[in-house]
């Protein structure tokens, strides 16, 4: 049996669809078999940045309306052969996803796969909710700034009473992953320290990914960045993060000036 | 139709918790003072109960008509009306409610209706948290204290009919001694409240002195007037 896990945060823009794909990635070149599935109806990107956005034919909706088999709604991704996308539909409503069908795809998905990875759509309505349902954990994706670290609190609080685990009495598993650290902001007070956000937030922390342009560059060429760039500090701090998910005990390694001042120079340099 | 017929119908008794509001004459600066709140906590009301208590005014039904229209048009809604003339009632207006104070006990009777209370406590019970309270989430204790093991997040709160204890930061709303309770008080770890009430008096994060941030505090009233001071 498979753990199926959400990607979540509450605020869009924070690097959620980013995530799903890196870690999916990561963790399928690990050998182990993973599909992401994507719950952004309406604003689908995972297809995008996993380089599959012309493959897709039948989506997360069709298979829950029974137009078509969940084994033709699955892509298959070209270079790793145990990590498959379950898009969402770009055109259909939002409402034709149901807490039933959501329930019976998530089953039947956690049987075939040793990973399920759902991407959160932002916000804290029935998309967010669907999406987190039937998870046994979840990371939740937090950029180090006041407004975003605010929602990651309040999807927590959702975490722990709309899950089907805390209906059950259960908890859900959380992870915290930090994304977007720029440790020169950090470090002249622009942006909130990874204590400031252990602290408020209180739960575990997965992975700190630095802000990084191989992010942007990766998803241009659609491959998720664990994948495009492996030696990038995204793509390393990500593979990493995945390790831990597996159980592995792996230092956790705050993205540190010294590589930014590198960066700089070697960008003035360039220049 | 046959199966319809069969059901019989229940009307179940449920208390609730609401906000009492007592206006008082010239309601024109009373309600001006109200909006200076809502100025600093904006949307606080919406979507819960409110009960106008009439007492403090001498309002005849044009009055009260006018001003539940005044506060509906502010997003409150009034759920009932204290202390009216029930002579000037009338189908436009909310009903009187009989003004009895909810008992706790009753309360948790209600939601556990299969464990009747055989020998209702005569201590009101605390309530103790072993969580974080999230950003959204709400604790409503009508009576008694409520201890937190740990923090309050910003655009969480807590409402206690007694005192409040937080092991933690504070970042959300603390309303203690909320039925009537100036004795109540309100401990925490590290103050950055965004609100914090003794029996309906309160102070807003911007009329909490800068240097108590961070640090341990404690806020009580002293006739009326909310006190706050550091804990070490
Ligand atoms: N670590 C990062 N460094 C730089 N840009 C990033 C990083 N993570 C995400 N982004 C960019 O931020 C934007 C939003 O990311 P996305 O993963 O789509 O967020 P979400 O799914 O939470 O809305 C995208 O343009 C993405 O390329
Ligand atoms: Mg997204």
């Amino acid at each position: 049996m498979g753990k199926v896990l959400v990607v979540t945060s509450g605020k869009g823009g924070v690097g959620k669809t980013t995530t799903t794909a890196a870690l999916g990635a990561a963790l399928a070149q690990a050998g182990e078999t993973v599909v992401v599935v994507d719950f952004d109806v309406g604003l689908r990107n995972l297809d995008l940045v996993m380089g599959a956005e012309r493959r897709v034919v039948f989506d997360l909706i069709n298979v829950i309306q029974g137009v078509a088999k969940l084994s033709q709604a699955l892509i298959r991704d070209k270079r790793l052969e145990t990590l498959w996308l379950l898009p969402a539909s770009q055109t259909r409503d939002k409402d034709a996803l149901t807490e039933e069908g959501v329930r019976q795809v998530i089953a039947e998905l956690r049987e075939r796969f040793d990973w399920v990875i759902c991407d959160s759509p932002a916000g804290i309505e029935r998309g967010a909710i669907l999406a987190m349902r039937y998870a046994d954990a979840a990371i939740i994706v937090t950029n180090p700034e006041v407004s975003s670290v605010r929602d990651s609190d309040r999807i927590i609080g959702m975490l722990d009473s709309k899950t089907e685990r805390a209906e059950n009495g259960s908890r859900i598993d959380k992870h915290l992953l930090i994304t977007r650290y720029d440790a020169g902001r950090a470090q002249r007070g622009e942006m909130l320290s990874i204590d400031d956000v252990l602290e408020i937030l209180s739960t575990p922390l997965l992975g700190i990914i630095p802000e990084s342009q191989d992010v942007l560059r990766a998803s241009n060429v659609g491959a998720p960045v664990t994948l495009a760039n492996q030696l990038s500090g995204a793509g390393r701090a990500y593979a990493e993060a995945a390790r831990r998910l597996q159980g592995e005990s792996v230092a956790m390694t705050v993205p540190n000036q010294k590589r930014g001042l590198f960066d700089k120079l070697f960008g003035r340099r360039a220049a | 139709m046959p199966i319809a017929s069969q059901r019989t119908m229940r009307f179940l008794g449920r208390s609730y918790m609401a906000f009492v509001f007592t206006p008082e004459e010239p309601i024109i600066d009373w309600l001006a003072q109200l909006d200076s709140w809502l100025a600093r906590s904006p949307g606080f009301f919406g979507g819960r109960p409110v009960v106008l208590d009439l007492v403090n005014v001498k309002l005849h039904k044009p009055g009260m008509v006018h001003l539940v229209a005044c506060l509906l048009e502010r997003g409150i809604r009034v759920i009932g009306l204290e202390g009216a003339d029930p002579a000037q009632l009338g189908p436009d207006l909310p009903p009187l409610l009989s003004g009895r104070a909810v008992n706790s006990n009753e309360l948790i009777a209600l939601a556990r209706p299969e464990q009747p209370a055989a020998a209702p406590p005569k201590q009101p019970a605390s309530l103790l948290i072993d969580r974080p309270v999230r950003s959204g989430q709400s604790i409503i204790h009508p009576e008694g204290d409520v201890s937190v093991l740990g923090s309050v997040g910003s655009g969480a709160e807590i409402v206690a009919g007694g005192s409040i204890h937080i092991y933690g930061t504070l970042r959300g709303r603390a309303m203690a001694g909320h039925m009537g309770n100036s004795r109540a008080r309100i401990f925490c770890q590290k103050i950055e409240a965004e609100l914090l009430a003794i029996n309906g008096y309160y102070r807003t994060a911007e009329e909490i002195d800068a240097s108590y941030r961070g640090r341990p505090m404690q806020a009580w009233l002293n006739d009326n007037v909310m006190m706050i001071t550091a804990l070490n």
